[in-house]
């Protein structure tokens, strides 16, 4: 997510290839790095959304389709 | 797509584009449907606001874009405080540090769903009043009263409806 944009695609690839990972796990490095959150969207069969704070990229769940990363929050 | 991840989130935008927020708060709004639901996106594009009720339902949350939080309680629906907090992005001064509006109500849903405590703690809080008008939230919680209801009998009479057609 990015003042005047939306949302734009940083990296994509196969969990389950070696290469594709460490592509993934260096690109979500750098996200945290530059102060974002890191967010990955789930629902339910029921049909009930919730969404996974993630600060590790060990906890992002093997089947995540996407994380979401957002500025951190600040008080106003 | 099992087994396959995807990272989104930026890149930079050119310096004058009168027709960019536009597109942004577009793009913003299909990314908060794909993420909230069907049923709290309706709610955000019909009333302007979603709720969020944590487990026991005993207060809940109004999140506006780019406003406070407000807080409220589940049963009475008085006005319990404001948390003002926001998503500036620094990274790029010169593309603006704003948030579109769907986006700054996703990032309070993904934050408050995900991590409640972190995301008050972050945050400034208020007695009601401070920043949103108490009265415009007491209005949107009784159009949220009706919303809520009209929304149940809609799905009642879908569900009647397919179970008659289902006994033919």
């Amino acid at each position: 997510m990015k003042p005047g944009h939306g949302d734009v695609l940083l990296a994509e690839g196969d969990i389950d290839l070696i290469a594709d990972e460490e592509r993934l796990v260096a690109e979500f490095r750098r996200q945290l790095e530059e102060g974002m959150w890191a967010a990955v969207p789930t629902s339910d069969a029921g049909g009930r959304h919730e969404a996974l704070m993630v600060r590790e990229f060990d906890e992002i769940p093997r089947d995540a389709a996407r994380v979401i990363f957002f500025p951190r929050a600040a008080g106003g | 797509m099992l087994g396959s991840r995807r990272f989104r989130a930026r890149p930079r935008p050119p310096a004058y584009d009168p027709g960019r927020e536009r597109r942004a708060e577009i793009r913003a709004r299909e990314l908060l449907r794909s993420v909230v639901g069907e049923e709290a996106f309706a709610m955000y594009a019909e009333l302007g606001f979603i709720a969020v009720r944590p487990e026991g339902g005993e207060y809940g949350y109004l999140l506006y874009p780019h406003r406070s939080i407000v807080a409220f309680d589940g049963r009475s629906s008085d006005l319990l405080s404001e948390y003002c907090v926001g998503f500036p992005d620094t990274s790029d001064p010169g593309g603006g540090t704003r948030l579109p509006d769907s986006d700054d109500v996703l990032a309070k849903w993904m934050a408050l769903r995900g991590d409640e405590r972190r995301l008050i703690g972050d945050s400034n809080m208020h007695l009601p009043g401070r920043h949103v008008d108490p009265g415009q939230v007491r209005r949107d919680l009784h159009r949220l009263s009706q919303w809520e209801g009209r929304r149940r009998s809609e799905g009642g009479a879908r569900r009647h409806e397919s179970g008659r057609a289902a006994a033919q």
